[in-house]
């Protein structure tokens, strides 16, 4: 009797002992991963509003907790990564104080009507996010929103007293080291073992999403000059983007440098179609017979050598019966505006046909334009349209020759971005093939295919700029399939059907 | 008696046992000892399970036998792709059983056991990568079956009796992949109700071929639980109509499949050498389909379980008055099919090597203990048919995707129990 327990206490011991289940080759165990010529213990990121993990219109916690930095440094973590650290908000509502004073919006939740049909709303709710309650830096994560390139080195970038007259930052001036220090030497005294960096984006992303509203200043090698609109010379970028590159390979550091993509390839461009006013044959015809008068003038303009035939052709106004192109004005057209006036135009109509033409299929109409399209502002006035009798504003539409020079300065930069990271044996991720791709054909992954569509394609927050974060782990992805290739590495990815996209929610 | 049947009942309050397809075969030491074979091994009242005909060749008046299993179980998982990692929390399950048979005379035997035959209980931790096919799984049923043993001749008898089958499921998951409430919790599911049962039944035969050689047959019937008007409780989930998963009832048939077991036994001198092959008729899993009580979309988990077969050796060596000696092993084919190897029951073959000791107290009284140890191999498998989205945009419904890795199961199972004979 007394064996027989004492048998049983013994089995029973060696069961507890032995019973996890060990495998053969554990994902845990040292060298299951290889880090190859790389050190990944001391991860810096460094970038704007995407290596921030900024998604739907904000900067929020659980966004942040998906950045594609963060999924990054968690695989890191297999080959010897360590700790990754980074400027957390306070709440997941997203937006910013200043002193207190709601300075930035929240993000945007996809709400739906009684009906079922879904829209963006802002996220009600009042942050707790203050740009004063500073968070003590630097971070692993220094992508800072907004930042253009020339801000990464730019004294004062994160100075608090800066945010209220606009001169500073306020995402940077919440974990900003000192009111003078720059992103770059706080990124810098982290002393990098391994960074990325993804700058340069907002150097022609500003002036795309606003239509054009900024200036090319290609040739203007002062950025102080610059407004946020801008696009910013290649020569600045090629210097201040050199210095950074510099700067954070100084220690010894490898890292993956990482191109611009293109703006076609987000759907805050491609969900509104050009084609957007459905009109009747009848309304058609009437609407025609008030561009008469214009569309007879463009001719006596060319005889007066004010603009060139082609350019009539291209200001020439004709709706049909269907889905028609709206109307908008176009600040590369010649601005007629006082020679009709001269003419004997009253002013106020000389001003809305002085750079006026119909939406091109090359042109891009903006997100935000799908609530201006077919509004009625004034009510008074039941057949002022926009689009229609009332031209879109140049905010709304990217036109092909604005195209051309935001895709001219994003190729220079992406050729400074591939120079610089040959020269300097450094990774160099084509993150403008992988989301053209993604746009054209889009990425099979376990249990979908990823898209550029607006909401359903799984990408692309709310916002039509920012990745979701199944946007950003893709994003991720592809910067490990380069750290890998680069440094022959073996690290492993993620799944991006486990992460999120939109977030649903009715206020 | 009675405190010993209160302590089981007790144990199982916290029950949990091991998921091997759901079916626990742990019904009796004596027959675990020698590869859980028993269909014609004429021991003791643990034949109320394996074969109730065999009843009648008991040779005392009155045989009691009661016992329990510890079962330690784990599951390893990991994926080389993502790097990711997960083991289940190792609890300790113990199925019990309780067997009386009764000499009525010379022809007429008859019995009464309650055993747990089928059972699961599996924890990951929450939220973990195959959370959207389970967190946490427990799911219990005790049989109650009154028994009967008829000697037809000398050499043949048959048995038989109605089971009575009571059990409850408690089951949580989460809803997808993703699917996330405005501060980030993951939206889930939990699945309860108790109290569910129904009746089946069973019928065999025993053969005394020669002196030495026994062959009986058992079967045991298909049944099904039926959970009516369960609750399902949602939590974490957003608050929006894209989302309509509110509180609310469920319905839902789980079936204990039907069991045909065929085997013989061979005594040479003091050993005994026994064989029994089992079919499990699993194939009459095809899917947890889960039927709400309100507009919540239903959820059909497809299982495509096969019938599958278990083959038992096992050997008893009498090696004195007060000690006999067992040992066995066996084979046990999993169900599950390939592509369906979902993490709730992460059963791939088997190899059981069994062994126990009986000690003999007095002329009445033996205590049996007993020892398993099952034996997986790594397997990559995986679960392909996780339909993705459940109101997400329109884009991601009716999508399959397929959750997988590599699994490594280890099950070590002492029991300790007694046989009076009076």
């Amino acid at each position: 009797m007394k064996n027989t327990i004492k048998f049983m206490i013994g089995l029973l011991a060696i069961g507890l002992v032995s019973c996890e289940p060990e495998f053969e080759n554990a994902v845990s165990d040292e060298g299951f991963y290889d880090a190859g010529d790389a050190d990944f213990s001391n991860y810096v990121a460094l970038g704007n509003s995407l290596t921030a993990g900024y998604a739907d219109g904000a900067l929020y916690m659980s966004g942040q907790k998906d950045s594609y930095p963060n999924i990054m440094a968690q695989q890191f973590s297999f080959v010897g990564g360590g700790d990754f650290t980074q400027p957390l908000t306070s709440d997941d509502l997203g937006g910013l104080l200043l002193g207190g004073q709601q300075i930035l919006g929240n993000r945007l939740v996809l709400s739906a009507d009684e009906n079922g049909n879904p829209f963006p709303a802002p996220l009600d709710g009042m942050p707790t996010t203050d740009v004063v309650s500073s968070e003590t830096g630097p971070f692993n994560n220094m992508g800072v929103p907004g930042a253009k390139s020339y801000h990464l080195v730019t004294p004062g970038y994160g100075s608090v007293a800066g945010v209220a007259n606009g001169t500073a930052n306020p995402w940077y001036a919440r974990f900003a080291t000192s009111e003078s220090s720059t992103v770059l030497a706080d990124a810098a005294s982290l002393n990098p073992t391994f960074f990325s960096l993804w700058i340069g984006n907002n150097d022609i992303l500003g002036y795309a999403t606003s239509g054009g509203s900024g200036v090319d200043q290609t040739g203007n090698l002062d950025p102080s000059t610059y407004g946020g609109n801008d696009i910013t010379d290649p020569n600045v970028f090629a210097a201040v983007y050199s210095a950074q590159v510099d700067a954070l390979v100084a220690g010894g550091a490898k890292g993956v440098l990482l191109n611009i993509p293109d703006v076609t390839s987000i759907p805050y461009f491609t969900t509104v179609p050009t084609q957007s006013i459905p009109l009747d044959a009848a309304t058609a015809g009437a609407v025609n017979a008030q561009f008469a008068l214009y569309n007879g003038a463009l001719g006596q303009l060319v005889a007066g050598g004010f603009i060139s035939a082609e350019e009539a052709a291209i200001r020439a106004i004709n709706f049909v019966e269907g889905i028609n192109y709206p109307i908008m004005t176009d600040v590369d057209l010649t601005d007629v505006t006082a020679i009709l006036i001269g003419a004997g135009l009253d002013s106020e109509t000389a001003a809305l046909l002085g750079q006026l033409r119909q939406v091109k299929s090359d042109d891009l109409v903006v997100l935000t334009a799908s609530s201006a399209l077919g509004s009625v502002p004034d009510p008074s006035n039941p057949l002022g349209i926009v689009g229609v009798s009332i031209p879109l504003t140049n905010q709304f539409v990217l036109t092909s020759t604005e195209q051309d020079r935001v895709a001219t300065a994003g190729a220079a930069y992406n050729a400074i971005i591939e120079g610089l990271a040959a020269a300097n044996e450094l990774g160099y991720g084509d993150m403008k093939s992988a989301l053209a791709d993604v746009a054209a054909n889009g990425a099979v992954y376990n249990g979908g295919l990823l898209t550029s569509t607006y909401v359903t394609g799984g990408a692309f927050s709310l916002d039509g700029v920012h990745p979701t974060p199944r946007g950003y782990a893709f994003t991720a992805n592809t910067i490990i399939d380069v750290i890998n290739t680069t440094y022959n590495a073996s690290i492993p990815k993620v799944d991006i059907g486990t992460y999120g996209t939109v977030t649903l929610h009715n206020n | 008696m009675k405190k010993v049947l209160l302590l089981t009942v007790l144990f199982l309050a916290t029950a949990v046992t091991y998921a091997g397809g759901y079916r626990v075969s742990l019904q009796g030491n004596k027959a675990l000892a020698m590869g859980h074979t028993g269909v014609a091994v004429i021991n003791s009242s643990e034949l109320v399970f394996f074969n109730p005909a065999g009843l009648v060749y008991l040779e005392n008046k009155l045989s009691v036998s009661v016992g329990a299993h510890g079962v330690l179980a784990d599951v390893s998982y990991q994926n080389s792709a993502t790097g990711e990692t997960a083991m289940t929390d190792g609890g300790v399950g113990t199925p019990f059983y309780a067997y009386v048979s009764y000499q009525a005379n010379d022809w007429l035997a008859f019995g009464l056991g309650i055993y747990t035959p089928y059972g699961s209980t599996v924890t990951y931790q929450d939220d973990w990568a195959g959370s959207h096919l389970v967190n946490n799984i427990a799911l219990q049923a005790i049989f109650v079956q009154p028994s009967v043993s008829v000697k037809i001749t000398d050499k043949f008898s048959v048995g038989g009796g109605p089971i009575y089958a009571t059990g409850g499921v408690n089951f949580n998951k989460n809803l997808n992949r993703t699917l996330v409430d405005l501060d980030g919790n993951r939206s889930e599911v939990t699945l309860e109700q108790t109290g569910i049962s129904n009746w089946g039944w069973t019928a065999s035969a025993m053969l005394k071929a020669s002196e030495n050689l026994t062959v009986g047959v058992n079967y045991r019937s298909e049944i099904i639980l039926s959970a009516e008007d369960g609750d399902a409780t949602f939590e974490n989930v957003p608050n929006s109509p894209l989302t309509p998963f509110a509180d609310t009832t469920f319905n839902a048939d789980l079936p204990l499949p039907a069991e045909l077991t065929m085997g013989l036994s061979y005594k040479h001198n003091d050993f005994l050498f026994a064989f029994d092959y089992n079919m499990t008729y699993w194939s009459a899993y095809e899917s947890l389909a889960v039927v709400f009580g309100n507009d919540t979309p239903d959820s059909v988990l497809l299982r495509n379980y096969r019938d599958a077969s278990t083959y038992r050796f096992g050997l008893q060596y009498e090696a004195s008055e007060s000690f006999t000696l067992r040992g066995g092993y066996y084979f046990d084919e999993s169900p599950v099919q390939s592509g369906y190897f979902a993490p709730e029951t992460p059963r791939n073959d088997s190899n059981g090597y069994t062994a126990g000791i009986t000690f003999k107290v007095g002329s009445r009284l033996e205590i049996d203990a007993s020892f398993l140890y099952l034996q997986f191999n790594e397997v990559d498998a995986s679960y392909d048919y996780f339909v993705e989205g459940s109101g997400g945009p329109a884009g991601l419904i009716n999508q399959y995707s397929s959750f997988g890795g590599t699994y490594k199961s280890s099950v070590f199972v002492p029991g300790l129990g007694i046989t009076y004979k009076l």
